[in-house]
């Protein structure tokens, strides 16, 4: 899983939301690639742009600017007709398992939805495929003519990421999938998404505020703050040894972790500044415990420091070359 | 208050469930539970039946609404016996002046009444639907000259305009000599009727729409590559039943008051198609000699009008269970 | 705000216009001598021809139409049998009244609002009062009866209710003159006395419609969180009722009110012919059967224009007084 073109390449990636008292800059320069079958997680506090990343990724919004490239292919001003093809090839599960059905359509029609859509008709029937996906995703396919409301919260969970799977995708971003969930239900949802990851070699994008729900998921973690991605880099790495304030900060607010790192515990103090002004410089440097004056002067770029696989955006990291 | 079960474990199967309640059924199933619902639908039911049954009514009674039977009005035109002439023979008494079965001529009126109120109230809100639909999910420019046509719409005089158009309209294509059959002017009837009549279920269904467009199963299809027909008609319309359907309920009986009052200022339909309108239009100048005249279309069109409007009622809440209390 | 209020204009404006050229296409374009319709049988060709000359039907309709809104922005001269000059808003000259149509407007408009002001302060008083009956005990004997009555209003055709009131009261009973528009200015009981049937008509058929509105807008409010926010504050039921719920509720029965209001004064077409009062919405009958086209034309867009105004109003008002709405 090192080699080879990566599935998916995100170059300055920019979304801007034109609103009342000015620019709203929602997604504000992101770069990262995930290859084929990698798992990679998005974290940050909520409003830092997780959710405007999952639909500019999947184009259900057009960038303002920067490049998606996916399997090789320029997708960032494709219009309908040129996505068309790629469609089948990325899907998009949703937080809300409320929403994201629709109630007047039933569990089997929602699933098949995008079979019809792209007018892909499986070996034996839509009917077969929509059980099987029932199935694989742990619904009884006896409940195909039931509607949303007649599932719970979970279950509609899964019919959402069945419909994601139905035309075979080979990347899917999933914006917080669990945490509308029950907390109980939380962990069987995760373990489903993990499981069918590994079987089907799935490339994954998994959204979450919650650093403790990618933690486990994922192979390389990508930390946002503001539109902006402040650390990256594999699992590891990024958990045992954050280089970001802000990593850290989030890490210190996991529970297991903060028991064994009581020493290098950082506290977030103070309010997420506003996208639609944020400040100069490093655009941490209002909550930074480690802030300097050259915080406010230079924008931090995201380097590699240690020649390793982790970049971080921040003029003084900690345990930097230590 | 959906009747699912939440024990916080795992995931639990929703209690006590038959398989496939779709919302639609679940609405189906409040309407049934509502008594006001219940007689306003029996008493519909009958109009309806009364109407499409007209020819074997006709049939069974042995009377035509055409027939006059001159002989039962005295020397000024008026109805022998009591009450209009109410009989045994004549349900409801006759016509002064004609001396026509006024039982049969209301059962026709009925015919003419419903197929043309609910043929506009169809048209009517497919136009509302399709505009309202398009304008609110599109937005934009669209939506702008939607909001336009509407506040168009209702700026211009209906009564007067349909005064003014159908004798033009009549004239257009039948010139100033020929005969204008009753079904041109029936046409012209349903058309003044649809284009007038669409603002009202164009701005709930835009309401509806706007509410749903930003939800994430839009979204789901958009993102498999959904074009507009499909989001439209297949995530879109589904839940926009419940503002159509009760739109199209309160058209219908605004459609048969409208045709009243149509006959009212003389642009109602004409002679020879039986009208309701015109019967009641013309039984006001017997208001004092023979009330009995005036009472039975009276008092039909409104049972009709008022259990239409009931009924719209009921629908709404059972359709909305948020404003049924 | 000023923006808002600039772009409604604007497009009332554009309302207006779009009304004109529409009633002008309709019944100028349309294969209908206008000229025949507005003399009787036997009237001789060369008057005919002068009429066709002095309204100027021979010219491009294009250039007619032009002349007719020159005629409403800055005056006209409509030539010697037309009464000569004819000054600001000229609305052209009706043959048929043999006066300026402005002149007979100023005559008719002031029976129509004397109709449609009181009979609108009635029925939303009745409409709100009997809502506000049945929202407070939703389900009970009160709501049946109130919501009944109001219903049966909106089913019986006004034509019909106004039969029966004149049957009683005036030809019956001989409480009431028959009725007759006297300006309230000459003698206001025998103003109110001509046509209080014609706004007890009005006010039972229109009642309906605020009734069942105010009800269900009532209910909303009365279960939507701010409501709950001013009871768990310890607001007496009094207040909560009177200062937010009401004030909430009210909101979109003065959108209604205020179209209907607009709508009305355009012409009460079926309540005039009724009560035989000589209003615009009379006149705007009258017109079309006599074929008087500029007569027709007037009614049509000053009814436009009433309810183009009533629009704005609203908006205006909507604002002011529903706590929740910010201009988009
Ligand atoms: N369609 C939109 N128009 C304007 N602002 C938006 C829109 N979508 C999101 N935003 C803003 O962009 C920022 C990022 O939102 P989002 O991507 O939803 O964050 P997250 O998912 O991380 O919570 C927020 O400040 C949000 O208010
Ligand atoms: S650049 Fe400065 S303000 Fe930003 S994270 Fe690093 S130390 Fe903190
Ligand atoms: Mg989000």
């Amino acid at each position: 899983m090192t080699a080879g073109e990566p599935l998916l390449r995100v170059r300055g990636l920019t979304k801007h939301f034109p609103v009342r008292g000015g620019l709203l800059r929602a997604v504000d320069g992101l770069d990262f690639e995930v290859r084929a079958g990698e798992t990679l997680g998005l974290v940050g506090e909520s409003g830092c742009g997780k959710s405007t990343t999952a639909r500019l990724l999947v184009r259900l919004l057009e960038p303002t600017g920067g490049r998606i490239e996916f399997a090789g292919q320029d997708i960032s001003r494709a219009g309908r007709r040129a996505l068309r093809p790629l469609r089948p090839q990325m899907q998009i599960i949703f937080q809300d398992p409320y929403a994201s059905l629709n109630p007047r359509h039933t569990a089997g029609q929602i699933i098949a939805m995008p079979l019809q859509v792209n007018r892909i008709t499986p070996p034996d029937g839509i009917r077969a495929r929509v059980r099987e996906l029932m199935e694989l995703v742990g619904l009884d396919p006896e409940h195909d003519n039931r509607y949303p409301h007649e599932f719970s919260g979970g279950q509609r969970q899964r019919v959402g990421i069945a419909r994601a799977l139905a035309t075979g995708p080979r990347l899917v971003v999933a914006d917080e999938p669990v945490s509308a969930l029950d907390v109980s239900v939380q962990a069987q949802v995760v373990n489903l998404l993990r499981r069918l990851q590994r079987e089907l070699g799935l490339a994954f994008v998994l959204i979450s505020h919650d650093l403790a729900v990618v933690r486990h998921f994922c192979q390389r973690i990508a930390v946002m703050y503001l539109g902006r991605i402040v650390e990256i880099g594999d699992r590891d790495d990024i958990c045992r040894r954050p280089q970001h304030p802000y990593t850290r900060a989030l890490l210190s607010a996991v529970p297991d972790v903060a028991r064994r790192d009581r020493a290098g515990r950082v506290r977030l103090t103070g309010e997420v500044p506003s996208p639609l002004d944020p400040p100069s410089g490093c655009r941490f440097r209002t909550r930074c415990p480690s802030a300097r004056e050259r915080c406010a002067v230079q924008e931090p770029a995201l380097i590699r420091r240690d020649g390793g696989n982790q970049a971080t955006a921040c003029h003084f990291p900690a345990g930097a070359s230590a | 208050m959906d009747g699912t079960l939440r024990t916080g474990t795992g995931d639990p199967i929703p209690a006590g469930r038959t398989v496939g309640r779709s919302p639609g059924r679940l609405a189906w199933m409040r309407l049934r539970r509502d008594r006001t619902a219940l007689v306003s639908a029996a008493v519909l039911v009958l109009f309806v039946l009364v109407a499409l049954a007209a020819p074997l009514i006709e049939a069974a009674y042995g009377i035509g609404p055409h027939d006059q039977f001159q002989r039962r009005l005295d020397g000024f035109g008026m109805p022998l016996g009591h009450a209009g002439g109410v009989s045994g023979e004549h349900f409801f008494g006759l016509e002064p002046g004609l001396g026509r079965d006024i039982f049969i001529r209301l059962v026709y009126g009925l015919r003419t009444s419903f197929f043309v109120a609910c043929t506009a109230a169809v048209l009517s809100t497919l136009i509302g639907a399709a505009l309202g639909g398009l304008a609110g999910y599109l937005g934009g420019w669209l939506d702008a000259v939607v909001s336009w046509l509407t506040d168009l719409t209702l700026a211009m005089p209906f009564l007067i305009v349909a005064l003014a158009l159908t004798p033009t309209l009549a004239l257009r294509f039948y010139g100033q000599r020929d005969e204008v059959p009753p079904s041109f002017g029936v046409g012209v009837l349903i058309a003044i009727f649809a284009v007038f009549g669409w603002t009202s279920t164009a701005r709930l269904v835009r309401g509806q729409v706007i509410a749903l467009r930003e939800r994430e199963f839009v979204a789901a299809a958009r993102a498999s590559g959904a074009g507009l027909g499909h989001l439209l008609v297949r995530q879109l319309l589904p839940n926009t039943w419940a503002p159509i359907l009760v739109s199209f309920s309160f058209a219908v009986p605004q459609f048969v008051t409208g045709e009243a009052a149509l006959s009212f200022i003389g642009v109602g339909l004409t002679e020879p198609t039986p009208s309701f309108g015109r019967m009641i239009y013309q039984s006001l100048d017997y208001l004092q000699t023979d009330p009995a005249f005036v009472l039975f279309p009276g008092g039909t069109l409104v049972a009709l009008v008022f259990a239409f409007n009931l009924f719209g009622d009921a629908l709404r809440d059972a359709l909305d269970p948020r404003s049924a209390r | 705000m000023l923006r808002f209020l600039l772009k409604r204009a604007l497009g009332a404006v554009l309302t207006l216009f779009t009304v004109s050229v529409l009633t002008f296409g309709m019944f100028f374009a349309l294969p209908r001598d206008p000229v025949s319709g507005m003399c009787p049988k036997n009237c001789d060709p060369q008057r005919l021809e002068r009429v066709r000359q002095e309204l100027g039907l021979r010219d491009p309709l294009v250039d007619q139409y032009a002349n007719y809104l020159k005629g409403i922005v800055a005056g006209r001269d409509l030539g010697g049998a037309q009464g000569g000059r004819c000054d600001a808003p000229c609305l052209g000259w009706s043959y048929v009244n043999n006066e300026a149509v402005t002149d007979t407007l100023a005559r008719v408009l002031p029976v129509t609002v004397s109709i449609v002001v009181p009979a609108a302060i009635g029925w939303l008083l009745l409409g709100v009062g009997l809502g506000m009956v049945s929202a407070l005990r939703p389900g009970s004997w009160w709501d049946r009866a109130a919501i009944g009555f109001s219903l049966t209003g909106a089913s019986v055709p006004l034509y019909v209710v106004g039969a029966v009131l004149l049957l009683v009261f005036v030809y019956t009973l001989r409480w009431l003159p028959v009725p007759a528009y006297t300006p309230l200015a000459t003698d206001p009981l025998r103003w109110a006395g001509g046509l209080v049937l014609a706004w007890c008509s009005l006010a039972f058929l229109y009642s309906a419609i605020y009734a069942r509105l105010f009800r269900a807008q009532l209910l909303e409010t009365l279960s939507e969180d701010f409501v709950r926010t001013a009871r768990a504050k310890g607001l007496s039921n009094t207040r909560v009722y009177g200062k937010h719920a009401l004030r909430a509720a009210i909101a979109p029965v003065v959108t209604v009110a205020g179209l209907d209001v607009g709508a009305a004064l355009g012409g009460t077409v079926i309540t005039e012919t009724t009560f035989g009062l000589p209003g615009l919405g009379r006149a705007a009958v009258d017109a079309v059967r006599a074929g008087d086209l500029p007569m027709i034309m007037a009614t049509v867009l000053v009814a436009a224009v009433f309810v183009v105004l009533a629009n704005l109003l609203v908006d205006l008002l909507y604002a002011a007084i529903d706590p929740r709405v910010r201009l988009g």
